[in-house]
């Protein structure tokens, strides 16, 4: 009975209602691992991690010099989502993303929302994400954000929040593509017996939310994978979705514009390309439009976009609303332009651009997390309550010196779920990354990422700050 | 196909057949050494590199450690065994999605196999080595050829391979001649013979040389590693296979040509399906050679601009 001594505690966990009363959608699950014994699981841990590595699933390393690639570390304990649960969630998730395309298509075109006043103008014309040349884009279809991944959290009492959204090029899918596959061999009689959503259909999505760029005299389009290259983290992802979709993996390099039109290199010379899923940034994609520095990018890609004689994946400027000021809006953009109220709630953020806020944050940075706006990855955060009085004390100056730069949210007690650690089940935090895709509806792949902070304790669950992964069951 | 895409499938078999050669060649040294103690030879295997600068600039003198150490292990030796493990596993990292699983798999296991030997760092076991990196290499290619589609890729990886092969019959052939040259009183003394056979095992060619001509003679290896149309390592062979693979991808007919490295091609492989054994020893073997290596860099080039270095229009 394995899970006889694990202790949710104070938290909210996704699997127990209270120690040794697993949830409704859990029990076969809990009930199946508690027949195993220990060294048994561990076997299947070690069994499900050599497979993830020997199919690839890695991420790459940028400070290790060798470029050597790394497995993100797997745990077989599947995090579960009930059904009811989840389609209120599939709901939320697409009038979120609903409004937000509308909103990048308004501040790049008419700025209604701007010209109302709902949300101020100098806030969205300041964010980094913000390019000027992209002012007048029509894009295929009005449709922005393709590919979104959103960023979800619960609290300690089991609300769901919007942390954060992710609309340049969000990764981590092939993970949860890869892990059932795994996992799959891990239960086979759990997949048998539970109704578990299956995933397996993204690709396919994705192939058809891209060809739904193309205008439909096309006989015969094709559609590219741009990466940066080998040594991009997230490299494996690239290629491992051009493969599952039979689209080619180009480069920078590999593209070049002629004729008017995008062209690739090829053995038998130059051919057209009609749709581009990039992974790249915003900024890299053109160096005549953008960072005249760019390598990875097509000089003059813009240029074709704007004649619309090619699609990108998702549009260049997108980047404006990952911008964690921009987030704090999105309340004001579903009422906007939905006339609904959002569904599920952003965590509350204080703006540090505003005087009265600011003053309280600074007076609670013992309490609060606070966040870079132009930011991700874990990466330019304090997280208060684990933070030294310097670093609260430099972030402070940070603040002050820049307080269009900063917002912050209540630290939040997030959700645990039980993690095989070595001998042991330990509670561990978690968040959770749907992948939402934009063609001709909206579509929600039923489950995401779940990250889960390895870090005894710790709040962080970005795979370059120690984090984990788990595979997501929707369970009806 | 991408032109990036055919340039890497073709190195990837470039440098797998490569490593495999380096390991062929310095293990016929290695096995003609122990027949004959006294003789202590390294330096004509950097020569038929043709990296000799670089090797003097790095190590100094011609010792048998030196010598495998440089072209087994070296890792700022572009051409040591290591060195092509680790450039044919980024070439088929970067294009894992065009060649098979198996594919990605053997050359990642092979280059881990490589590397773990390197970091041993060990000369004592090459006689253990040298074998495994050439069977790694027909497992490569074996996997290759089981798991792939015989599609354009896959003609541009095989062309790779030939021209490789073709390129270290030529030199292997040659770090005989160098060993011969020192002593040509010895040639048909029972030491010559056994250098003969040596080389004949190093190039896997000894049973089916004797299958053809019972008798081991200088001419008639020479003859058999040259301008045999049968096997598989001589380079008469592998112009035509290559030839054949280019052919498919070209579309163009054989003994006409359209793009220049049809032609260059085209053109080696008539020369040798005319030229004699007689011919080739008249001129000198090493001054042959040597001619057919530049021919051969020739096909490479010819093959770069016409595929992998296409500029915008």
């Amino acid at each position: 009975m394995l899970f006889d001594t694990y202790d949710p505690g104070d938290f909210f966990d996704e699997l127990f209602a209270a120690k040794r009363q697993p949830r409704t959608e859990a029990a076969p699950l809990v009930n199946r691992i508690n027949s195993l014994t220990l060294a048994e699981l561990q076997r299947r841990q070690q069994t499900a991690q050599n497979a993830l590595f020997k199919m690839g699933v890695t991420f790459n390393v940028y400070s290790d010099e060798q470029g050597t690639e790394r497995i993100f570390p797997f745990d077989v304990i599947p995090r579960i989502v009930p059904y009811s649960e989840w389609q209120w969630l599939e709901k939320g998730l697409k009038q979120r993303i609903y409004a937000l395309n509308c909103f990048l298509h308004d501040i790049y075109n008419d700025q209604k929302i701007l010209k109302d006043g709902v949300i101020p103008r100098e806030d969205v014309e300041s964010a980094s994400g913000f390019l000027r040349p992209c002012m007048g884009l029509q894009p295929p279809e009005g449709i922005w954000c393709h590919i979104t991944g959103t960023d979800l959290v619960r609290d300690k009492d089991g609300t769901w929040y919007v942390l954060e959204d992710n609309l340049r090029c969000p990764s981590g899918v092939s993970y949860v593509l890869e892990s059932r596959r795994v996992m799959k061999s891990t239960f086979p009689h759990l997949f048998a017996s539970m109704d578990i959503k299956p995933v397996d259909d993204y690709a396919s999505q994705l192939l058809e939310a891209l060809l739904n760029l193309v205008p439909s005299q096309l006989a015969d389009p094709r559609v590219v994978v741009l990466t940066p290259g080998l040594y991009n983290s997230a490299y494996f992802e690239h290629s491992f979705l051009a493969q599952q979709m039979g689209a080619e993996l180009v480069e920078g390099r590999d593209l070049v514009v002629a004729d008017g039109y995008l062209q690739m290199r090829t053995t038998k010379g130059l051919q057209r390309v009609d749709v581009i899923y990039r992974r790249i940034d915003d900024d890299f994609i053109d160096p005549l439009a953008f960072r005249p520095d760019s390598m990875l990018g097509v000089p003059g890609l813009m240029e074709v976009y704007q004649n619309g004689r090619v699609a990108i994946a998702n549009a260049p400027g997108t980047g404006v609303a990952d911008d964690k000021l921009i987030y704090a809006y999105v309340p004001q953009m579903i009422r906007y332009y939905l006339g609904e109220e959002q569904m599920i709630p952003n965590v509350p953020t204080y703006l540090c651009e505003h005087a009265k806020e600011q003053a309280h944050v600074i007076a609670n940075l013992d309490q609060l997390v606070v966040k870079a706006t132009n930011a991700s990855g874990g990466y330019g955060m304090l997280v208060g309550p684990h933070a030294t009085p310097e670093q609260r004390q430099d972030f402070a100056e940070k603040i002050q010196a820049n307080p269009r730069g900063y917002i912050a949210q209540p630290t939040l007690c997030l959700s645990r779920t039980p993690t095989l650690i070595g001998d042991t089940f330990e509670g561990c935090h978690v968040d959770l990354r749907p992948y939402i895709l934009y063609g001709k509806d909206i579509y929600v792949n039923p489950g995401g990422l779940t990250r889960v902070a390895l870090r005894k304790g710790s709040l962080v669950v970005n795979s370059s700050q120690g984090g984990g992964s788990k595979d997501t069951w929707v369970v009806k | 196909m991408l032109s990036r895409v055919a340039d890497s499938i073709y190195w990837i078999n470039r440098y797998v057949e490569r490593a495999e050669n380096v390991a062929r060649f310095v293990d016929v040294n290695l096995n003609l050494l122990l027949d004959s103690p006294g003789l202590q030879q390294w330096e004509p295997l950097v020569v038929t590199t043709g990296d000799q600068a670089l090797f003097k600039q790095r190590y100094g003198e011609a010792t048998a450690e030196n010598v495998l150490r440089f072209l087994t292990f070296d890792k700022d030796y572009p051409n040591s065994i290591l060195s092509c493990l680790q450039a044919a596993r980024e070439n088929a990292r970067s294009v894992r999605e065009i060649i098979s699983s198996e594919m990605w798999e053997q050359v990642n296991a092979f280059y881990l196999m490589v590397k773990e030997a390197a970091e041993a760092g060990s000369l004592s076991d090459l006689h253990i080595f040298f074998p495994e990196v050439k069977l790694s290499s027909h497992l490569f290619a074996g996997v290759m050829d089981a798991t792939m589609a015989h599609n354009e890729g896959w003609h541009f990886g095989l062309l790779g391979r030939l021209l490789e092969r073709a390129d270290k019959t030529a030199r292997i052939l040659d770090v005989k001649y160098y060993i011969l040259l020192p002593s040509v009183s010895d040639v048909g003394s029972p030491l010559d013979d056994l250098q003969w056979i040596a080389l004949l095992k190093s190039a896997s060619a000894y049973e089916m040389y004797r299958k053809c001509q019972y008798r081991i003679t200088p001419d008639g290896v020479t003859e058999f590693l040259i301008l045999n149309r049968e096997f598989p390592r001589s380079i008469q062979f592998c112009v035509l296979q290559a030839e054949k693979s280019l052919r498919q991808i070209t579309g163009t007919p054989s003994g006409t040509w359209r793009m220049p490295s049809d032609r260059t091609i085209g053109r080696l492989r008539a020369e040798l399906d005319y030229v004699t054994i007689d011919e080739i020893v008249n001129q000198g073997l090493h001054e042959f050679l040597d001619g057919l290596q530049i021919r051969l860099n020739q096909v490479g080039e010819a093959i770069y601009k016409d595929f992998f270095s296409l500029q915008s229009a």
